[in-house]
C-alpha cells in the first residue's frame, strides 16, 4: 500500500488534496512550536548577554582596563653543531637587524621607501617583511633588513629622528666557520618564509627569524631550535612598553649537536678531490657513523643565512658543476664493477657456485642460442678464473655467467639485502633511492617485459643500475661488517642545556648478518684484498700498514653498443664515471670508504688515490686509538 | 532532459531582468543585517578598507547568486535535489582524498578560488531531506526516520572527520529540523534525543580529537589555561562585559583594537559588536535575526507543497543555529567551534552559501500557494 503510493508520487505529482491539507496544518503547528523554541533560546542568549553586560559589567570592565599587559616572546638560542672532536661547525654570532613597528611607523610603505635612500633594501626584503607582518600584531616589530653592516648602522643613526617605529635591534645570527666544506652536511638556516610558517608551530617560533633549510640544520630543527620563552610587559594604550614585569619564562636554548664527522678527515677528503666533481663517504662499518662526507663542488652556506642576493643565487644555479646538488645523497652513478663482489657473493650464497669453481673467459660471452657478444675488458679474455681472480682482475665473463644462472628475480632479491634500490635512512633530508634492476621495477617504469640480456649486463653493474654514493658506501660498510647492516648516521652525541657534557646517543642493537655462510664472505674478501695487492688497484694498496680490501669501478659515461670498442666521443681522461670502494683492516674493518668521480680515466687511476688519501689521514688517529685500547686492556690485567 | 533543463534555466535568467519577484520585508532585513555586518567589520578590522571591499564584493556575489536561485522554481530544485545531494557528497569524498588546507582537510583548490564542498551541504542537506520526506507518508515512522537519519549521517560524519565540527553541526541541524517540521511524533523525538544523549559519552571517548575535547574542558574552567585555549573565552567575555548596557561606541572597543581579542573579524566579531554597542545593540541584533527567522517560517508555511515547506522551514531554523552557537561561544556558554555570525563575520563561503539559502526561500515565496496574498 505504502509502496504503491510512493511510486505514484515520484516525479513530483502533488499529494492527494486531503493528505496535503493535513500535512500543511501539521507543518504550521510544528513551525509555531519551532519558532517558540527559537524565541525562547534567543531570549536565553539575551539573558546571558545581559548577565555579562549588566551584572558582570563592573568586574569585566576592570579586567579590560587591566588588559594592558602584553606577552612578548623571547627567542631561544639555537643549538651549536660540532664535529666528533668538538670542532665548531655552526655557531651563533651577534649581529644587528632593522625592525619596523607598523603602528608607530604610520605609513609603512612610505617608511620603507624612505629607508631605501639610506640603506640598500631589496624587493625580497620587502616581500618577506610583508609576509611576516601579516602574522604579527601591529605593535610588534617585524625585521626588514638583517645583518646590518657597521656603516649601514652609522648611516641610519644619523637619520634616525625621521623614522619613528624603526629600530636597530641586536640579535644572534648563524655562521658556518668552515664554510663550503660542510655545506652539504650541516646545511644552512635561512629566514622563515611562507612555507615554513605553514609548517612550524606559531607559538614556538613567535620570536624566531630563522629555520633550518637543509642538511643537519633541517633534519634536527626540533632539537636545535629550543623552547621559546616569554616576558610580560606593561604597556600604555598606544602599546609603548612602560615596564617589564617580573614573571618571566626564560627560553630554553636548543641542544648542541656533536656529529660523527671528523673535520680533519673531511678536510683531507675534500682536498683530495682537487675540485673534480664527485662525492665520497667514509663510514665506520661497526656502527654506521659517517666519518666524512664530501660532495664536490660545494658552496658557501653563509650566503644563504640572511637572504642570498639574486646574483649570487643565479651564479650557483648556472654553474655547470651544480654546486647545490648533494652528490652523495642524490648523485646518480652507474656502479659498474664495484657491484661485482656483491654479485659474486650472491652466486656463492645461492649455491650456484663454490669459491673454487672456475669459468673460462675467452673475451666474449654468449647467452646460449643468441648471437650477441658480451665482452671482457681484455681482447682474448683472461683464461680460467675462480671467484678470487674474477674479482681481482674484474673478469666480466664470470659475472655474466653467474648472473644468467641466477636469473633477475634472485639477483635483485639478494642484492636488496645490501640496501640497493632503497634509501639508507641517513639523518639528512632528500636522499635518492637509486635503481636496483628488477622485473617489477622495469614493469612499473617502462611497462615492458624483462630480457635475459639485461640480467647479464646487470651482473657487471651496467644497464638500469643507479646507485647514490651513500648507498654504495652503506653496502660496502655492510659487507665490511661481515654482513651486519647499520643505518648510516651523522648525529653522535647531544648536549641539552641541562647537560654539562655531551651525551653519546645509544646505538640501535646490532641486526643479524645478511650473509648466511662466513666462508662465502671470506672468499669475496680474499678477492677484494687481491684487487689491492695484485689486481686492478695494486698501485694504491702497497705500503699501507693494514690489509685493504677494495674494488674499482669504471663505467662508461656514454652508452656503448657492443661494436664500438674504440670510437668513443670524449677524451680518455673524461671518458668514464669512476668509482673505488674499500674497507680496512680487511678482517676487522674500522673504516669503509667509497669515492665516486663524475669523469675520469679509470677507478684505479683516479678514484682509488683519493680513497688512499682519506685512509692516510684516518690512519694515525686509528693507530693512536688502538694503542690506547691495548694500554687500557693491559692496565686492567693483573 | 539536460537540454530541457538548460533551456528552462535560460528562460529564467531572461525573465530575471524583466520582473524580479522578491519578498521585500525579508530582503530589507537582510540588507540591514549586511549593513550592520560591514559597519562592525570596518571597526573590527581597524578601519581596513581592503577587508571591507572584499566583504562587500562577497555580498554582491552572494546577492547575485541569491537572485538567480530565486528565479528557479521549487519544482525544478526538487528534480535536481538527488543529483545535487549526491554530487556534494562525492565532492566531500574528493576533498577527503586530495583536499588541502592547513591541519584540516576541507578545502578544494580550484586555482581561482578555494572552495569548501561542505558549504554546499548546508543547502543540499535540507533539500534532500525535504525531497525524501515529500515521497513518504507523513508523519514519518521509524523506517522513514531511519533512512532520513542515514541521509544526514553520511555527509555529517565526512565533514566532522575533516575535522570541521561547526559545519557538521550546522548540516546535521538543517537535516534534523526538516524531520522535526514534517511532524514526527513528539515521543519519537524523545526516544531519538535520549539515544543521542546516551551516545555522547561514547563519542567523547572514542571519536573526538584532543583539541576538540580541550575546547569543551576549557569552557568549564577557562582560567586553567589563560594563554592557550582559555584565552579566547576569557578575552571574549571581557569584551562583551566591558561593553555594558550602552556600549563603548563604534571603533572604541579596546579589546579588539588592542588586539587582545583573537579572530575578531571572523568567529568573534559578535564580541566586538557587543563591546561597542552594548546590551541595547545586542538585543536589537537578536531581534533582527528573530524577525528574519519569523519571516522565513511564514514564507515556509505558505509554500505550495510539502517539499517547499520542509525545505524553507529547515533553512530558516538552521539560521537560528548559527546565531545561537556563535552567540553562545562568545559569551562562554558553548565551546569554541568555528561557526560564523551570519552575514556579519568576515569570510566568503559562508556569506555566499547563506544568501543562496535565502535565494531558495525567495523562490519558494514567489511560487507560494496563492500569490495574491502577503
Amino acid at each position: 500500500m505504502r509502496r504503491l503510493r510512493l511510486r505514484g508520487r515520484r516525479g513530483g505529482a502533488p499529494k492527494p488534496i486531503g493528505e496535503a491539507r493535513v500535512e500543511a496544518a501539521m507543518f504550521r503547528r510544528r513551525a509555531l512550536a519551532g519558532f517558540a523554541l527559537i524565541a525562547l533560546c534567543l531570549a536565553g542568549l539575551g539573558l546571558r548577554f545581559s548577565f555579562l553586560q549588566v551584572d558582570e559589567h563592573a568586574r569585566l570592565s576592570a579586567r579590560s582596563d587591566a588588559n594592558r599587559i602584553l606577552t612578548r616572546p623571547l627567542a631561544p638560542a639555537r643549538g651549536l653543531i660540532y664535529d666528533r672532536n668538538g670542532v665548531l661547525l655552526a655557531e651563533n654570532v651577534a649581529a644587528f637587524r632593522l625592525e619596523v613597528t607598523a603602528e608607530q611607523a604610520g605609513d609603512v610603505q612610505d617608511t620603507v621607501r624612505r629607508l631605501g635612500e639610506f640603506l640598500p633594501i631589496s624587493d625580497d626584503d620587502i616581500t618577506r617583511y610583508n609576509t611576516l607582518r601579516k602574522r604579527k600584531r601591529s605593535y610588534e616589530g617585524v625585521p626588514l633588513r638583517l645583518k646590518l653592516s657597521e656603516e649601514e648602522i652609522a648611516r641610519f643613526s644619523v637619520a634616525r629622528w625621521a623614522f619613528p617605529g624603526v629600530e636597530v635591534v641586536p640579535y644572534l645570527t648563524r655562521a658556518y666557520p668552515l664554510g663550503a666544506e660542510f655545506a652539504h652536511t650541516v646545511g644552512y638556516v635561512g629566514r622563515i618564509d611562507e612555507n615554513d610558517l605553514n609548517r612550524l608551530d606559531a607559538g614556538e617560533y613567535a620570536g624566531t627569524t630563522h629555520v633550518g633549510k637543509t642538511g643537519i640544520e633541517r633534519y634536527y630543527e626540533p632539537r636545535l631550535h629550543g623552547r621559546v620563552g616569554y616576558e610580560k610587559v606593561e604597556v600604555n594604550a598606544d602599546h609603548r612598553p612602560l615596564r617589564v614585569l617580573p614573571d618571566r619564562v626564560a627560553p630554553v636554548p636548543g641542544d648542541n649537536l656533536y656529529l660523527s664527522i671528523d673535520a680533519r678527515l673531511q678536510e683531507a677528503a675534500e682536498a683530495a678531490f682537487a675540485g673534480r666533481a664527485g662525492a665520497a663517504v667514509a663510514l665506520d662499518p661497526r656502527n654506521g657513523e659517517v666519518l666524512a662526507m664530501v660532495s664536490v663542488p660545494s658552496f658557501d652556506p653563509n650566503l644563504f643565512v640572511n637572504g642570498i642576493s639574486g646574483a649570487d643565487y643565479k651564479a650557483l644555479l648556472d654553474n655547470d658543476g651544480k654546486p647545490l646538488l648533494n652528490r652523495l645523497l642524490r648523485g646518480t652513478y652507474t656502479p659498474g664493477s664495484t657491484i661485482k663482489p656483491f654479485v659474486g657473493l650472491a652466486g656463492l650464497e645461492l649455491g650456484l657456485r663454490r669459491p673454487e669453481d672456475t669459468v673460462l673467459s675467452t673475451g666474449e660471452f654468449f647467452i646460449p642460442g643468441q648471437s650477441r657478444a658480451y665482452r671482457d675488458d681484455v681482447r682474448g679474455g683472461f683464461g680460467r678464473v675462480d671467484l678470487v681472480q674474477a674479482i681481482a682482475r674484474s673478469v666480466n665473463t664470470y659475472f655474466y655467467s653467474v648472473s644468467l644462472d641466477m636469473g633477475i628475480d634472485r639477483f635483485s632479491s639478494y642484492l636488496s639485502r645490501f640496501g640497493f634500490g632503497q634509501t639508507t635512512g641517513i639523518d639528512l633530508v632528500g636522499e635518492g633511492s637509486g635503481v636496483l634492476p628488477s622485473r617489477e621495477w622495469k614493469r612499473a617504469r617502462f611497462n615492458q617485459a624483462w630480457y635475459p640480456g639485461e640480467t647479464v649486463i646487470a651482473g657487471i653493474g651496467q644497464g638500469y643500475w643507479i646507485v647514490t654514493p651513500l648507498q654504495l658506501g652503506n653496502a660496502v660498510a655492510t659487507l665490511a661488517a661481515r654482513g651486519v647492516p647499520h643505518t648510516p648516521h651523522l648525529l653522535r652525541a647531544v648536549q641539552a642545556a641541562s647537560d654539562d657534557r655531551p651525551q653519546v646517543l645509544p646505538l640501535a642493537p646490532d641486526q643479524a648478518s645478511v650473509i648466511d655462510r662466513a666462508a662465502n664472505w671470506q672468499a669475496v674478501q680474499r678477492g677484494m684484498i687481491e684487487v689491492v695487492q695484485a689486481g686492478t688497484a695494486r698501485a694504491v694498496g702497497g705500503d699501507f700498514p693494514y690489509p685493504i680490501a677494495g674494488k674499482t669501478g669504471t663505467a662508461e659515461r656514454y652508452s656503448r653498443t657492443d661494436e664500438s670498442w674504440t670510437s668513443i666521443s670524449a677524451s680518455p681522461i673524461e671518458r668514464h664515471q669512476v668509482l673505488f670502494e674499500c674497507f680496512t683492516p680487511a678482517d676487522d674493518a674500522r673504516i669503509a670508504v667509497i669515492v665516486a668521480l663524475e669523469a675520469g680515466r679509470s677507478g684505479a687511476s683516479d678514484a682509488a688515490p683519493i680513497a688512499r688519501r682519506i685512509l692516510d689521514t684516518w690512519l694515525p688517529g686509528d693507530q693512536q686509538r688502538q694503542r690506547e685500547t691495548l694500554a687500557t686492556s693491559d692496565g686492567g690485567g693483573p | 532532459m539536460n537540454a530541457a533543463l538548460l533551456a528552462q534555466l535560460r528562460d529564467h535568467l531572461g525573465s530575471l531582468w524583466r520582473r524580479p519577484r522578491l519578498d521585500l520585508p525579508l530582503l530589507g532585513a537582510l540588507l540591514l543585517l549586511m549593513g550592520v555586518g560591514l559597519g562592525t567589520l570596518y571597526s573590527a578590522s581597524d578601519l581596513d578598507r581592503g577587508q571591507m571591499l572584499a566583504q562587500t564584493l562577497r555580498f554582491v556575489l552572494g546577492l547575485g547568486v541569491m537572485v538567480v536561485i530565486a528565479r528557479i522554481p521549487p519544482s525544478t530544485l526538487r528534480n535536481w535535489t538527488p543529483w545535487l545531494y549526491t554530487g556534494s557528497v562525492l565532492l566531500l569524498l574528493v576533498v577527503m582524498v586530495l583536499g588541502e588546507g592547513r591541519g584540516a582537510h576541507r578545502w578544494l583548490d580550484l586555482k581561482i578560488l578555494r572552495f569548501q564542498p561542505s558549504e554546499l551541504l548546508k543547502l543540499t542537506m535540507p533539500m534532500m531531506i525535504a525531497w525524501y520526506l515529500n515521497l513518504r507518508p507523513l508523519p514519518p515512522g521509524w523506517s522513514t526516520l531511519g533512512i532520513a537519519g542515514a541521509l544526514i549521517a553520511i555527509p555529517v560524519v565526512l565533514v566532522a572527520e575533516q575535522p570541521d565540527l561547526g559545519t557538521a553541526l550546522l548540516i546535521a541541524a538543517s537535516g534534523a529540523f526538516g524531520i522535526f517540521l514534517s511532524g514526527v511524533a513528539w515521543w519519537r523525538i524523545g526516544v531519538v534525543v535520549a539515544v543521542v544523549a546516551a551516545a555522547i559519552p561514547l563519542h567523547w571517548r572514542y571519536f573526538m580529537h584532543d583539541y576538540q575535547k580541550n575546547r569543551v574542558l576549557t569552557l568549564l574552567d577557562p582560567e586553567a589555561d589563560p594563554l592557550g585555549n582559555g584565552w579566547h573565552i576569557i578575552q571574549s567575555q571581557i569584551a562583551v562585559g566591558s561593553g555594558g548596557v550602552w556600549g563603548k561606541g563604534w571603533h572604541h572597543g579596546t579589546q579588539s583594537r588592542l588586539e587582545f581579542l583573537p579572530e575578531h573579524t571572523t568567529d568573534f566579531i559578535f564580541s566586538v559588536f557587543a563591546e561597542e554597542w552594548g546590551l541595547i545593540g545586542v538585543l536589537m541584533l537578536l531581534a533582527l535575526y528573530l524577525f528574519i527567522i519569523a519571516r522565513c517560517l511564514w514564507i515556509a508555511a505558505n509554500a505550495r507543497d510539502t517539499y517547499a515547506r520542509l525545505l524553507a522551514g529547515a533553512i530558516s531554523m538552521a539560521l537560528f543555529v548559527y546565531v545561537m552557537v556563535n552567540g553562545g561561544m562568545v559569551t562562554g556558554i558553548l565551546p569554541v567551534v568555528g561557526v560564523p555570525l551570519p552575514l556579519v563575520s568576515y569570510g566568503g563561503t559562508s556569506a555566499v552559501s547563506l544568501l543562496a539559502g535565502f535565494g531558495v526561500l525567495l523562490s519558494i515565496h514567489a511560487h507560494r500557494r496563492n500569490p495574491g496574498a502577503g
